[in-house]
């Protein structure tokens, strides 16, 4: 394997010299010993471009210098990424690429978050030779309809057309027109409508692909990101979720090779999220009195849910977990159905919808823990599946039910069936067909407002964290980049005035009722659920939170370390 | 030793001051010829004091005459900057070549220190300094300022504008 020296200190001259594989390019093992060379067209996730000489390097008894991007190592190469020449050039390379690129950083999106602003700033020649007038280009185009384009300040990378190349597998962009006239455009009578579409704009190094959706609705700078799981469906991508005045603003991918790569699907990163903001939100525990669902404090709810459960025999109550809900969750409500209640009509409801997948993300199981929560123990002992269950409401042997974080009533003949019942008590995020007929509900908590586990459909088990804080649940400093905002604001500012809604994790609420009917189910946080979960479960034997990390591990097989230095600079 | 009360010393009076008085005389004739000097005291609010362009009065938006649309592109860097927080800016997007406007603008004037910050990051010279030093509010919800407030014709800052032109 060839040995390359990277030398990052032009003064000194000192470098680090690294062993990689034949065949790998210059930029990755600047990489692989922290040392980042800055570009624009090269992404870790496609295929080497070689177009915006950004990454211009000198190499020694090379006679001209090179781009680490398309340069492959060879045994004892020396680089010198800094040194005088190689500055120089990155400085002419930038000052040809902002020859034309407009600067409206007040008005773009991207401002903050933007590769060329960040590399301006760092190595820029902070003024321009050119006094002539900029290139007018079409703006504000879309090119389909979540993606717009501003061909001003597009840079013309091609990070995004070689995307559809080779990512989504449906070339829809291209290069049109000559020199300096040049733009992208879709094909002629073709639309950017791929289900991947959107992945373009955060590929985009500037700000010319911006998302329809968020568009001016907030700076990156008040925007505080939180590391979570995309809950759309089983394959459980790495997302970083935004918030501003605890309201989730958008969602971005956030590379994990073992799931997601760099990618997610649009439908994940615009709808998967719609729940937590809905104003359908269920903000108190609710019980029915005469007939009407009436708001109570929480003690009352519990007291009453623990009361009304107690005249059942166990063979006529059932429980119905959630592919929805975390690990934590469905394994809480687990130990209570099987050893409080006793029964074992337990089972959750499954949401596939064959035929929407595809081999590079999207998968027909829309939920993001239906193996968890099968590995964890939401299955009948006795083969009392869901329809099963539906059946014996039917009939009249099972009278009461416990569902939680999941739409029961999805056709009329269950609406129908659940108003057979003498108790049904739900916990819900949002009102639905379900919560009309129940007797108790409890608001619970979603994805982004608690600390929950999720098993991908690989086995994968992936820690998400609260992005928004509830009345009970602060967003923890330190575990996530708090925006300028966050960070100095004060309590009584507007922007910290955004909605606390009054909701606990589902594991909170059961384990509540559970101790009220007698049980020992005495948790701190869903952490010490999680430590138990790996102490009971075999196939998470060796698992705890600090092993999980950013990147989540396999089930029964150990961690999988944190995100390493070199991921942190290829960008 | 004198004693004012307090256990401190107080002032050392001279004879003649102890005497009282001719202290008071010397006193009333002061009080008597300043009847008769010119008068420094503005009879405010009757009278109101101009401020050159140099000050900084209460931070406004700046309206173009001719298209009557704010310079603002709700870039978000006024409230960036300002070390008190008290501005904020929601942008939204408009058909106009400028792309963004603040769709919210508001200045919590009680939080306004009038460092003046905001006006130098302005990319737009769209929020400036007025000549404004009167503010009263009788509670702080008043003291929160919106665009009704704010947005103010290039033609009332002129010398304002002037003068950032010339020194900036």
């Amino acid at each position: 394997m060839p040995k390359v020296t990277i030398v990052e200190d032009p003064v000194s001259g000192k470098g680090k010299t690294v062993e990689v594989e034949n065949g790998t390019t210059v930029i990755r093992a600047a990489a692989k010993v922290g040392v980042e060379i800055p570009h624009f067209c090269w992404h870790p996730g496609l295929s080497v471009a070689g177009n915006c000489r950004m990454c211009l390097v000198e190499i020694e008894k090379m006679p001209k210098l090179a781009i680490a991007c398309a340069t492959q190592v060879a045994d004892g190469m020396v680089v010198h990424v800094n040194s005088e020449k190689a500055l120089n050039a990155r400085k002419a390379v930038l000052e040809f690429i902002l020859i034309n690129h407009p600067l409206d950083c007040p008005i773009c999106d991207e401002a903050g978050e933007c590769n060329l602003q960040d590399y301006t700033y760092s190595h820029g020649p902070g003024h321009s030779a050119f006094q002539e007038a900029k290139n007018k280009k079409p703006k504000r185009v879309p090119l389909g309809p979540n993606v717009v384009y501003d061909a001003e300040r597009c840079i013309l990378c091609s990070r995004c057309i070689r995307f559809m190349d080779e990512i989504a597998k449906e070339p829809t962009l291209t290069f049109v027109e000559r020199g300096d006239r040049v733009f992208i455009d879709t094909f002629p009578g073709k639309e950017l409508t791929n289900p991947y579409s959107m992945n373009v704009i955060d590929l985009c190094p500037v700000g010319a692909l911006t998302n329809r959706e968020y568009r001016f609705k907030a700076r990156v700078w008040e925007t505080s990101s939180t590391e979570a799981i995309c809950t759309g469906c089983a394959r459980g991508c790495n997302t970083n979720v935004w918030v501003r005045n605890n309201e989730i603003l958008r969602l971005t991918p956030r590379n994990n090779p073992e799931v997601n790569n760099y990618w997610i699907c649009d439908n994940g990163r615009l709808n998967s999220f719609r729940h937590v903001n809905s104003a359908e939100r269920i903000n108190s525990p609710m019980i029915r009195k005469d007939g009407t669902l009436q708001e109570v404090g929480w003690d009352e709810a519990l007291a009453h849910a623990a009361d009304a459960l107690k005249p059942f025999s166990k063979d006529e109550v059932a429980v119905l977990g959630s592919a929805y809900s975390s690990v934590e969750d469905n394994y809480i409500l687990q130990k209570f159905a099987k050893q409080i209640l006793g029964t074992s009509n337990i089972d959750f409801l499954r949401h596939e919808v064959s035929g929407d997948e595809d081999n590079l993300l999207i998968r027909a199981d829309k939920t993001p823990n239906a193996l968890g929560a099968r590995v964890v123990g939401v299955v009948s002992p006795k083969n009392v599946d869901s329809p099963r269950i539906f059946e014996l409401i039917g009939s009249g042997k099972i009278k009461a039910l416990y569902v939680m974080d999941d739409e029961v009533a999805v056709t009329k003949d269950i609406e129908d069936l659940l108003a057979k019942l003498d108790l049904l008590i739900v916990n819900s995020w949002v009102s639905s067909k379900t919560t009309r007929l129940a007797d108790v509900i409890f608001p619970s908590a979603t994805f982004a407002e608690k600390y929950g586990t999720y098993v991908n459909f690989l086995g994968r088990v992936q820690l998400s964290r609260p992005a928004v804080s509830t009345l009970e649940q602060e967003r923890v400093p330190g575990r996530f980049n708090m925006s300028r905002l966050d960070n100095f604001g004060s309590a009584f500012d507007r922007w910290n005035k955004g909605p606390r809604r009054n909701v606990r994790s589902s594991w909170e609420i059961i384990s509540a009722i559970g101790n009220l009917l007698g049980g020992k189910m005495r948790y701190q946080s869903a952490q010490k659920v999680f430590d138990e979960v790996a102490q009971s479960v075999p196939a998470f034997k060796g698992l705890s939170y600090a092993k999980l990390g950013e990147r989540g591990a396999s089930l029964s097989e150990g961690a999988i370390g944190k995100k390493t230095k070199e991921e942190a600079l290829v960008r | 030793m004198m004693n004012n009360g307090n256990g401190k010393k107080g002032p050392q009076l001279t004879l003649w001051e102890k005497l009282y008085f001719p202290e008071i005389i010397h006193g009333m004739s002061i009080t008597f010829k300043a009847l008769f000097r010119p008068k420094f005291t503005r009879q405010y609010p009757e009278e109101r004091w101009v401020p050159p362009p140099v000050f900084r009065g209460r931070p406004v938006l700046v309206v173009e005459d001719e298209t009557n649309v704010e310079r603002c592109v709700a870039c978000g860097l006024c409230a960036r900057v300002c070390p008190s927080l008290a501005i904020q800016v929601q942008a939204a997007e408009t058909e106009l070549d400028k792309e963004r406007y603040p769709e919210l603008f508001e200045i919590n004037m009680l939080r306004c220190i009038f460092c003046g910050f905001c006006e130098e990051v302005c990319p737009e010279e769209a929020i400036i300094m007025s000549k404004d030093y009167e503010m009263t509010f009788s509670n702080s919800k008043d003291a929160v300022f919106g665009k009704d407030k704010l947005l103010t014709p290039a033609s009332q800052l002129k010398d304002r504008l002037e003068f950032l032109k010339q020194y900036r």
